[in-house]
């Protein structure tokens, strides 16, 4: 027993929407600790419910999600609290990731405030904004005034504020440019350097996973998609 | 006979979009505004300039028809009619403005504990909209004022009681849209709680939806204050209360004294008309698409 438990381990995860057939039908997956781990899959064939349920904010019908070994669903009501914290997500569309009445700094700041723990608040925010790149003029603006790529630079820093041990990327850069996309995948890699977390990327752009990820899965298709009219 | 000037067709150029209906839209906010102005700073200051004073009761004045004296003349005990609507309209605005606070503050609270926690409390919350809504409110608003000594708190509170239904309903029904934006799942990923995630994201998100059913709702509370009092189970006799006067002149009507209904009647209207009228231009702006009508 000395390989440490896989960060992520998925196991027969069928989820869906309220009373419509499953958007996602048993699917397993195994994130190791440390490893990023690439999925990759067409657009609507469920990645995004699944990177909701590893996140533990989509309860399966079916399955069962470990996050370091210890069991993270099943519970009466969401995952409690400290289970949710051990991930961070980034979604792929910072405007609708942003609630639209507060600063970036806020923003970023929510999560220590969340959690109570607000002690270190300042250091901890400037030090992101300095990581992601954001300039401290830019903190003080609500998402209406600024571009998607610094929102999402921005949603990027707060997924990373509560130092996760494992951070879950729904077609991260999908709305941004080549420069911004390399400075964000540039910022989750140093962060992994730092502390050694394990990465799930989701998306459709076979050549940024290539690069950015240990190991690519296929998202397995059983269903047709639906046709283009 | 037929013209025989080119009909303009449907491609042909257009006249510049009607600007007559906005012209009368900015005249109605303007009116609206002077008025529920006008309104307000008379039952803020005439009755700390003009005293009421209750004892003035002069029989050998009763009845007067308008005069300079008493532009709206005096009532079947002798008293001022205008002085007495002003006292009537302060009591009417503190009712209706303090009922409908109660109202929308209760509507948000319980619209958004059921948008938010959903399940069990939203289905046990809906039923209770459904029960209120069966039952008509001035009826409910009757039996709540009926447990209680007549006053000013009593009627607050029937009518806060009672209205609370229509601001939860659209409140719920705003919280359900926002509830699944990625952005509460982004916070309750970072740990907020349920309380947390509806103070801070949801709260915020409805206050002006919130806030203009708050506007509309002083007009009909001012209404359903004086229908009680009219009743006799409001605001006591002795206080000058729009709905109260008429109903004193219910017997001069008949008689062919009109003025002892028509001024306080109008002191009922005009204001809450003038408050409904910039309620609606509100609406226009948080929502331009809806046509306006005045809502009651």
């Amino acid at each position: 027993m000395s390989e440490p438990a896989p960060a992520l381990e998925l196991t027969g995860i069928t989820a869906g929407y309220e009373r419509r057939p499953p958007v996602v039908r048993d699917i397993s997956l195994r994130v190791a600790a440390g490893e990023a781990l690439g999925l990759l899959g067409p657009s609507g064939c469920g990645k995004s419910t699944l990177a909701r349920v590893a996140a533990l904010l989509h309860r399966p019908r079916a399955g069962t999600v470990h996050l370091a070994g210890r069991r993270a669903t099943g519970f009466r009501h969401r995952a409690p609290r400290a289970q949710r914290t051990r991930v961070g997500v980034v979604f792929q569309q910072p405007r609708q990731a942003a609630d639209p009445r507060l600063t970036l700094h806020d923003l970023i700041a929510e999560p220590l405030r969340a959690t109570g723990d607000t002690t270190a608040l300042p250091a901890r925010v400037a030090a992101l904004a300095d990581a992601t790149g954001l300039g401290t003029e830019l903190l003080y603006r609500r998402p209406h005034q600024v571009s998607d790529g610094q929102l999402q630079r921005a949603c990027l820093a707060r997924a990373l504020v509560l130092r996760p041990a494992l951070l879950i990327c729904d077609e991260m850069t999908a709305m941004l440019d080549a420069s911004t996309t390399a400075a964000l995948v540039a910022v989750v890699e140093d962060y992994r350097r730092d502390t050694g977390a394990a990465l799930l990327t989701v998306g459709h752009d076979r050549a940024l996973l290539h690069r950015w990820c240990d190991r690519l899965q296929e998202f397995p298709r059983e269903r047709p998609l639906t046709p283009a009219p | 006979m037929t013209s025989t000037r080119p009909r303009p067709t449907d491609n042909g150029p257009r006249r510049p979009r009607d600007t007559t209906r906005r012209g009368t839209r900015t005249v109605r906010v303007w009116t609206s505004a002077a008025l529920a102005a006008a309104a307000a700073l008379a039952a803020l200051l005439v009755p700390l300039l003009a005293p009421l004073d209750q004892q003035a009761v002069d029989l050998t004045a009763k009845l007067l028809a308008p005069s300079a004296d008493h532009p709206f003349g005096t009532d079947e005990l002798g008293r001022d009619i205008l002085l007495r609507s002003v006292h009537g309209l302060r009591v009417s605005l503190l009712v209706g403005i303090t009922a409908a606070l109660v109202a929308s503050v209760l509507g948000l609270l319980i619209g958004a504990a059921a948008g938010a926690l959903g399940g069990r409390t939203d289905r046990l919350v809906m039923r209770a909209v459904d029960t209120f809504t069966a039952v008509p409110h001035l009826l409910m608003g009757i039996f709540i004022v009926a447990m209680f000594r007549p006053g000013i708190w009593p009627v607050i509170a029937s009518v806060g009681l009672t209205h609370w239904v229509s601001t939860a309903r659209i409140v719920r029904a705003e919280v359900l849209s926002l509830r699944s934006r990625p952005y509460i799942d982004a916070a309750v990923s970072g740990g907020a709680s349920r309380l947390r995630v509806a103070r801070r994201h949801l709260v915020p998100a409805v206050l002006p939806q919130a806030g203009l059913a708050a506007v509309l709702m002083v007009p009909h509370a001012i209404w359903h204050e004086s229908a009680l009092s009219f009743l006799g189970l409001g605001i006591p006799a002795h206080q000058a209360s729009l709905g109260t006067m008429i109903n004193g002149a219910r017997g001069s009507l008949l008689t062919g004294e009109w003025w002892p209904t028509l001024f306080p009647g109008l002191f009922i209207v005009v204001p809450t008309l003038a408050i409904a009228g910039l309620a609606g231009a509100w609406r226009e702006r948080i929502n331009p698409r809806r046509r306006s009508e005045l809502v009651l």
